[in-house]
């Protein structure tokens, strides 16, 4: 008679299956590069994975916050109308001064995208906006600001200084700095969501409010600093924003907010807040990026692309939240 | 000692204390909040516009301005309901879109225009059944689902039209979009809508369809257990919203006179702006139909006075973004002074004199940093 | 009734208080973008004598735009509206500092609006505003040619004079077109510097556009596919037509896509002020410079930087702050009634000579004019 330990974890099937909670997205991504690299062979080369890690760098970094903001059960639409702001403010701050260093110049642009994530957080924590109201209200009043504060000027290229393009597109590490910027964000995200009590603790106000409040758990400062955070990260991506394109206009990211919440949801994040994780988050914008990528590459009419992309994100939705579902139900049992 | 209760064993009540009919005050004093403010909004904006410029109260203006809104408010009706049950539709602009060039197609293609509008309500409608499908079937969050269905629709759209136009459309047809009631200064989709929101807004507050939603908006589990048949009343709504939206899209497309793929974009977030400045509240449960109207005529009338002042209509939005979240901050802030105040102490004060601080120090840099700029520019 | 009556004041006092905010940006907001010092010395001694028709000004100096812009009903003058596309574009500006030279001579007022994207929709309710205004005339330069038609009817209809110029609206939309080039001279042009760039061999190009839906880059590039059927042109392989949408990041990134999905382009014909600019970026960005090159419409300013480096051996334009400076006079001589508009009317357009309008309903400023590294240097907007 074989005695089973009934407390010791049962290992190899279940931790397996836990491990592969992003199974859906990989599944997916790995077919869309099976089939995309049969039908046009540059697809699967090292500089083509270059340009789009370049593609998605910007929308990483702040699909990474957008993630924090989304698993507090919250949203923030505003995150391209602050991107828009700061590298206009940015762009007229180094067109009349080119000296100013580029680290003062990305310190300018989190400091101007923090107190634009203040004013968020301060309507949904203290005031007790929902957040979507909030943020819709405020995607509304940040791109009204562009146009208040530039009257409609655009900043076009040879007006910026010689080495803001850089600080996006240089190569001193041999790869485009944007990248770097995304990869440091990341690892700091993850560790902060991973390995800090702050960070658990935003988790638990998603997963359970009033449980989280019950424990002690400063619920309001919890979602106050997740909004602040996601400014932050505007702000940075503004700055890199005018560095990578080398120009400022009044509508300079005008619906990005909704590629990082598609980004954030085909990575695992669950609308409902507490669920979600950096490396899902990861993938999720990794398979909008491929997408972008394939359907260029396809050579697709430009007017199929649009359907293409839609219908692919859909499918990555729809079948991400299927197995997710099934997985979760499985560890159930 | 636990005895259960039974009428006859019941304690006797004298007579006056306790009514036996459902207490009114609720219901009608929800309405006396926010649908009066709403009203007193509209006179506000109407005293003041007609103040700051005398092109604001002309019948001939008013009534062209009012043709603007009418696709947004063709939306709204749905979309309400769609929200009073706690979810949202994010695709509607989209299935717009896609209508109006699926009529667009058939058109160029020679095909009769009544026939081709016929196809786009049909294509609307199935739209908003895809919708209703991943909602209601499969349970997919509502703001996941139309999120993924807002880029297809429009897909579909640039594939049915490309960069091709669907233009000259005959009299009868544009007379939805640019035709006046015969003898009146009333435009005919402000006729429809009017006469679509007294249907919808009916439909709301005296069926019982309209009490679930309300009901499944306050607590869906309750009434799936109370045996409402909630799966098959969010596949009608999100049906209904994907027709409504086809509509919108004929109406756009005949105040144009012509159709392109991007027809629409954008109008979603207006829609569900009005929806919500309108009293419907986002988390489910609560809202009226008047309500809503209310702030449609409310938004069409600011942004209409800030247009004859010459306002760029990307600064416009400020303030129509500032009222939506200051009519639900208000709210908010008037309940908490109603429910004991808030604490104020040494923290309180230095946590709000900061905060004071950094949005000061911020505005000074906004109009320090674009001071030299804008002297360059514009001199 | 105490709650009602806190909601009330608290919302009255909360919009009036928007509304008195909403006053004070308008009086900042509308400090149109006419840009004075952009076009500082408009001193084109080098031109062709090619460009226009008659006599170019010796100098086309900025003046000063008026400071505070009161709405139409307060002018004791005529007030007449220049809409562009979109505000922001240098192109549309440097047309403006011209219209605002011929105000300043006509002794009129004219107020530079226009909606914030290349947006039909933003466009038509923005005309729809100033229809209300009861504004003098109207010069529009269309988003879309047939959405723009019923607001044109309208405006028409209300007693505005409407001309367009830049980019026209459909038939019964607008009195007069004021093109600043010949339709077909534009499409050849765009066809024929390719050709000068790839050379007799030939090679494969590609069309970035501005929006899917705008008249003017519409008409050109049908021009430039019959151009392309033709035998002279047979070397030339068109591989497709993007859109940017006259977004600069939209543009970028359509560049970006072409160089991947058509790996053996040699050129990029951008019809487009923002388009050729980003365009070329994306050719400096991705090393490509000597292996695809880039031409098309755009401004000397922007484009300056790369025509010395030879991604763009040369592009063509035209004298824009002349087109502004022409659209007012003839929208002025149709206002003041010294022409119906109808084909064969003449007018004089100031420093400019006299036009006359041809059976089409249109009139001409000149022929394209072509950049290269020449005389690149010999003109600032």
């Amino acid at each position: 008679m074989t005695a089973k330990n009934p407390t010791a974890p049962r290992s190899n099937p279940l931790r397996a299956l836990t491990r592969f909670r992003e199974l859906g997205i990989i599944i997916f991504i790995l077919i869309l590069a099976v089939v995309v690299g049969l039908r046009a062979s540059d697809f699967l080369t090292l500089g083509n994975f270059r340009d789009i890690l370049v593609d998605i760098s910007i929308l990483v970094i702040v699909a990474l916050a957008q993630t924090m903001v989304i698993l507090t059960h919250g949203i923030d639409l505003s995150v391209g109308s602050s991107i828009g702001l700061v590298a206009m403010m940015v762009a007229f701050t180094i067109k009349t001064d080119p000296k100013i260093p580029l680290v003062v110049v990305v310190l300018l642009g989190m400091a101007l995208g923090a107190v634009l994530g203040t004013f968020n957080g301060l309507i949904i924590a203290v005031g007790k906006v929902p957040p979507i109201i909030a943020t819709l209200g405020t995607l509304s009043i940040y791109r009204g600001m562009v146009f208040l504060y530039s009257q409609g000027y655009w900043i076009p290229p040879y007006q910026l200084p010689e080495n803001f393009p850089d600080l996006a597109k240089g190569t001193p590490l041999g790869i485009p700095n944007v990248i770097i910027f995304a990869i440091v964000v990341a690892i700091l995200v993850y560790y902060f969501l991973n390995y800090t009590r702050t960070g658990r603790d935003i988790y638990a106000v998603g997963s359970n409010p009033d449980a989280a409040q019950y424990v002690g758990i400063r619920k309001q400062q919890i979602i106050f600093l997740v909004y602040v955070l996601s400014g932050i990260a505007a702000g940075l991506a503004g700055v890199l924003w005018a560095s990578r394109f080398e120009s400022s206009q009044t509508n300079t990211a005008l619906g990005f907010e909704l590629q990082t919440v598609a980004a954030a949801i085909i990575g695992g994040v669950s609308i409902g807040g507490g669920v979600g994780t950096v490396p899902g988050v990861l993938l999720g914008a990794l398979a909008l990026g491929m997408i972008n990528n394939a359907v260029t590459l396809v050579r697709i009419s430009p007017f199929w692309e649009q359907a293409a992309q839609g219908l692919l994100i859909l499918i990555a939705v729809v079948s991400d939240t299927l197995i997710t579902r099934r997985i979760q139900r499985n560890k159930l049992k | 000692m636990k005895e259960s209760i039974s009428p006859s064993t019941a304690v006797p009540q004298p007579a006056n204390l306790i009514s036996e009919r459902p207490p009114r005050r609720s219901f009608l004093g929800r309405f006396q909040h926010w649908e009066w403010m709403l009203v007193a909004l509209v006179l506000l904006a109407v005293v003041v516009n007609t103040r700051l410029t005398p092109y604001f109260l002309n019948g001939q203006n008013l009534s062209r301005t009012s043709v603007d809104f009418m696709e947004m408010g063709l939306m709204m009706l749905p979309m309400v309901f769609i929200i009073i049950t706690g979810n949202i539709d994010l695709s509607v602009a989209s299935n717009l879109g896609m209508c109006a060039s699926l009529m667009a197609v058939l058109w160029n293609l020679h095909i009769n225009i009544w026939v081709a509008a016929g196809a786009g309500l049909v294509a609307g409608t199935l739209g908003g059944a895809l919708n209703g499908f991943l909602i209601a079937r499969v349970k997919l969050p509502a703001l996941v689902a139309t999120l993924g269905t807002y880029a297809f629709f429009r897909g579909i759209a640039y594939v049915l039209l490309g960069d091709q136009a669907g233009r000259g459309y005959p009299p009868a047809f544009t007379y939805l979009g640019q035709g006046m009631l015969p003898h009146t200064l009333i435009p005919f989709s402000v006729f429809l809508f009017a006469v679509l929101a007294v249907v919808f807004g009916l439909v709301l507050h005296r069926t019982t369809f309209g009490r679930y939603l309300f009901a499944i908006g306050n607590n869906e589990n309750a009434c799936i257990y109370a045996g409402i048949p909630v799966a098959r009343i969010k596949m009608t709504l999100y049906v209904v919203s994907g027709f409504m939206s086809a509509l919108a899209g004929l109406v756009l497309a005949a105040r144009f006179g012509s159709t392109r793929p991007d027809i629409g974009t954008g109008l979603e977030l207006s829609v569900i702006t009005a929806a919500v400045l309108g009293g419907v509240d986002i988390l489910g449960g609560t809202g009226t139909m008047i309500g809503a109207v209310l702030s449609l005529v409310l938004i069409g009338l600011i942004t209409f006075g800030m247009g004859l002042k010459n306002i760029q209509d990307q600064v416009q939005t400020i303030a129509i973004g500032g009222l939506l979240i200051l009519s639900i901050l208000l709210a908010s802030i008037a309940r908490t002074i109603s429910a004991g105040g808030v604490r104020i102490n040494w923290r309180t004060v230095g946590l709000a004199a900061v905060l004071i601080l950094i949005f000061a120090v911020f505005f000074f840099f906004f109009y320090w940093s674009r001071a030299p700029v804008l002297k360059a520019v514009f001199g | 009734m105490k709650r009602n009556t806190f909601y009330f004041v608290m919302a009255a006092i909360a919009v009036l208080g928007m509304f008195l905010s909403a006053c004070g940006a308008a009086a900042t907001a509308t400090q149109a973008p006419a840009p004075t010092s952009m076009p500082a010395t408009m001193a084109p001694t080098s031109m062709p004598a090619t460009m226009a028709p008659t006599s170019m000004p010796a100098t086309m100096a900025a003046t000063q735009p008026p400071t505070a812009i009161p709405t139409a009903a307060t002018m004791t003058g005529r007030t007449y509206v220049l809409v562009p596309k979109n505000l922001g574009n240098p192109y549309f500006d440097a047309a403006n500092s011209g219209a605002q030279l011929a105000a300043a001579e006509l002794g009129v007022k004219v107020l530079y609006q226009g909606p914030t994207t290349a947006d039909a929709t933003a466009q038509i309710t923005l005309l729809d505003s100033l229809i209300a205004q009861k504004v003098n005339g109207l010069a529009i330069s269309a988003d879309d040619a047939d959405a723009l038609v019923p607001t044109g009817k309208a405006a028409i209809a209300a007693g505005i004079p409407v001309v367009t110029w830049d980019s026209n609206i459909a038939t019964g939309g607008t009195q007069l077109f004021v093109n600043q080039a010949d339709t077909q001279g534009i499409g050849d042009s765009q066809v024929q510097m390719a050709l000068d760039i790839t050379g007799p061999s030939g090679g494969e190009i590609a069309i970035l556009s501005a929006t899917a839906q705008a008249p003017n880059q519409n008409a050109w590039i049908a021009v430039m596919k019959t151009d392309l059927a033709m035998s002279q042109y047979s070397a030339l392989k068109l591989d497709g037509i993007v859109y940017g949408n006259d977004d600069d990041t939209t543009s970028y990134n359509q560049a970006l896509s072409l160089f991947k999905t058509y790996p053996n382009l040699k050129v990029i014909v951008a019809p487009t002020s923002v388009g050729i600019a980003a365009a070329a970026r994306a050719v400096k960005d991705q090393n490509l410079s000597g292996k695809v090159f880039v031409t098309g419409l755009g401004t000397p300013n922007a484009l300056r930087d790369y025509v010395k480096s030879g991604i763009i051996p040369e592009f063509a334009l035209w004298n824009v702050p002349n087109l502004g400076y022409l659209t007012v006079y003839a929208l002025d001589a149709i206002a003041t009634g010294k022409i119906k508009g109808n084909p064969g009317d003449t007018f004089v357009a100031g420093k400019l000579g006299s036009y006359t309008i041809a059976s089409d309903g249109t009139i001409l400023l000149g022929k394209p004019f072509v950049f290269n590294k020449g005389n690149i240097d010999t003109l600032n907007f």
